[in-house]
């Protein structure tokens, strides 16, 4: 099988894509957003519930295929506990990592486990499906939107 | 890979699909080291080199702009522009070069008779009845108008396998009904729809039909006189001709009637502050310096594909499908969506373990390109309950090579996922 391939499908974007953390409706969240891409039908809710300027809790809920599904799941795996500044720093990251704009090796320090997203930069395609997730959280951060659309 | 047992033997007089291939240069291209499979046709056909040599041609030697000009070179223009409306109505059997109207595509044309000839019939309590496979393009253009009139869009039904219910559509033409507009085959499922029927059940209550042929003129032979269809709509890019350029056939008494769509130069005969007059069909429906290379590729298109026989083309897109939907349903978990008993060379499916999105992704590596998403028909994939489809179509240069190297690729497909 291709490289490249292997790159984008790694084990562990395969596992969170499988059993995704935090997959679940959050009823007690301080913001929600809907995330929605129309082109593939990709669509998720991403719950937060931010207290003190503190991401206490962070959950989606969805459709969507792998590369969306585990980017979500991740997402809310590394956000727990993070300050407001923090979460908007990672998506920054995140979004310069699979834009190409953040080398491999740089993104390993500073995104931790988030940088198998790396295989992302040789399918321009899939761009937009791996910061979807991170897209509609940062508009639920800024509590300016309900509905965020990637096309 | 799948049983070469399967493969149909060619029928007598077939298409030498091998020299169509040497048509169409783009085909000899691979792409990430792997031979190009190109089965999204029903999005985009390729062009041969004869349309492609007889655009760069009319650029190199006859181009300049059309109608009034005095000189030679703008007269060639024009005899070039026109002898593609003269090929045009023959193509499709249209009585008069004038029910020959050029627009930028299938949409513009929908466009043009929903704001047009709706604007001027539609009226509150109205409806306009449209089907429930529609290409987007043959719905909002619709929606948009019977929001503006306070008129009713009703859809017809259709059943598991991508039939429309006949029944249904019956109960739904009453007086009220001011126009019926149907795809003549659906992009998504590859339904042929009984288009004869429904044009006589409409005109039985003198109700005209405009039918969506974007995905017909590759694979059938179109006779709008024969269907007796009052509107006919289709682009040249879905038939081996150039973007940009396709046609609105309409009556001409129905064209006649109805006001003109966009205002600008050519469509007028006489201008002044307190008056225009319009100018005759078909210039009145044409505002603006039109596509007059894209009329030249249109021709060369019709040439091009008038060179075979309808029922070769047919013939070989059939066997492609039966090919392809028994390997396909060989693959555990894979399920067809669209099994109409009377199905043109589209293929939809969905696999319970991979998303479409990614089962491109992973076939685009193997140099296999397909569309997935929702083809511009999000209700069709509401009514399937899924969020896409992965969506093969064949145009004349596939092959059985082309379906092997497919269902190869969902093999990958299958590694990484299931």
């Amino acid at each position: 099988m291709m490289d490249e391939l292997r790159d984008l499908y790694q084990q562990v974007i395969l596992d969170h894509q499988k059993a995704p953390r935090n997959f679940r409706k959050m009823e007690n969240a301080t913001a929600s957003v809907e995330g929605y891409n129309p082109l593939c039908g990709d669509h998720y809710t991403i719950y937060l519930l931010v207290e003190d300027d503190v991401v206490r809790d962070v959950s989606f809920e969805g459709t969507g295929c792998a590369i969306s599904k585990a980017s979500a799941s991740m997402m809310t795996a590394a956000l727990k506990g993070k300050t407001r500044a923090e979460a908007e720093s990672l998506f920054e990251k995140f979004h310069d990592l699979v834009t190409g704009k953040l080398e491999v090796e740089q993104a390993a320090g500073e995104l931790g486990k988030l940088a198998v997203f790396a295989g992302v930069q040789e399918f321009p395609m899939r761009v937009k499906c791996a910061i979807l997730p991170w897209h509609s959280m940062h508009s639920a951060l800024e509590g300016d939107k309900t509905v965020v659309s990637t096309e | 890979m799948s049983d070469p047992q399967f493969i149909p033997p060619p029928v007598a007089g077939a298409l030498d699909v091998e020299s169509i291939r040497r048509d169409f240069p783009i085909l000899a291209q691979s792409f990430r080291g792997k031979r190009l499979a190109y089965l999204d046709s029903a999005a985009s056909t390729q062009k041969p080199l004869r349309v492609i040599e007889a655009i760069s041609g009319f650029y190199t030697s006859r181009y300049a702009n059309i109608h009034r000009g005095a000189y030679t070179l703008s007269e060639l223009a024009t005899d070039a522009y026109e002898e593609a409306r003269r090929k045009t109505r023959e193509f499709i059997n249209a009585e008069d070069e004038r029910e020959i109207i050029f627009v930028r595509g299938t949409t513009e044309a929908v466009n043009l008779v929903a704001q047009t000839f709706g604007r001027m019939e539609i009226g509150t309590g109205d409806a306009v009845v449209i089907s429930a496979m529609e290409h987007h393009s043959n719905i909002v253009p619709w929606q948009m108008i019977c929001e503006e009139k306070g008129a009713v869009l009703k859809v017809i039904p259709m059943n598991d396998r991508g039939e429309l219910l006949l029944d249904e559509y019956e109960k739904l033409l009453t007086d009220s009904t001011r126009i019926v507009a149907i795809a003549h085959i659906s992009n998504a499922l590859g339904t042929i729809n009984p288009v004869r029927d429904i044009i006589e059940l409409a005109h039985r209550k003198g109700i005209p039909v405009l039918l969506d042929g974007a995905q017909t003129l590759a694979h059938l032979p179109v006779d709008v006189r024969d269907l007796d269809c009052d509107f006919y709509a289709f682009s040249a890019h879905k038939m081996y001709g150039p973007t940009g350029i396709g046609v609105l056939y309409g009556k001409r008494k129905l064209l006649e009637a109805m006001p003109p769509y966009q205002g600008g130069g050519d469509m007028i005969r006489s201008v002044t502050f307190e008056k225009t007059i319009y100018n005759d069909l078909p210039y009145k429906f044409e505002a603006g310096t039109p596509h007059i290379a894209g009329g030249v590729g249109l021709a060369a298109a019709i040439d091009y594909l008038s060179s075979f026989s309808r029922d070769a083309i047919i013939a070989h897109e059939n066997r492609l499908l039966d090919y392809a939907t028994r390997a396909l349903l060989e693959i555990p978990g894979l399920r067809l969506v669209g099994t109409a008993r009377d199905k043109a060379g589209v293929i939809s499916f969905v696999i319970d373990y991979a998303h479409p999105h990614d089962i491109a992704t992973i076939l685009d590596t193997e140099g296999v390109a397909v569309r997935s998403g929702h083809h511009c028909a999000q209700p069709v994939m509401q009514r399937f309950n899924v969020p896409a489809t992965t969506r093969a179509s064949f145009g004349i240069y596939n092959t059985v090579e082309d379906v092997d190297q497919l269902v190869n690729a969902l093999q990958k497909v299958r590694e990484i996922f299931a």
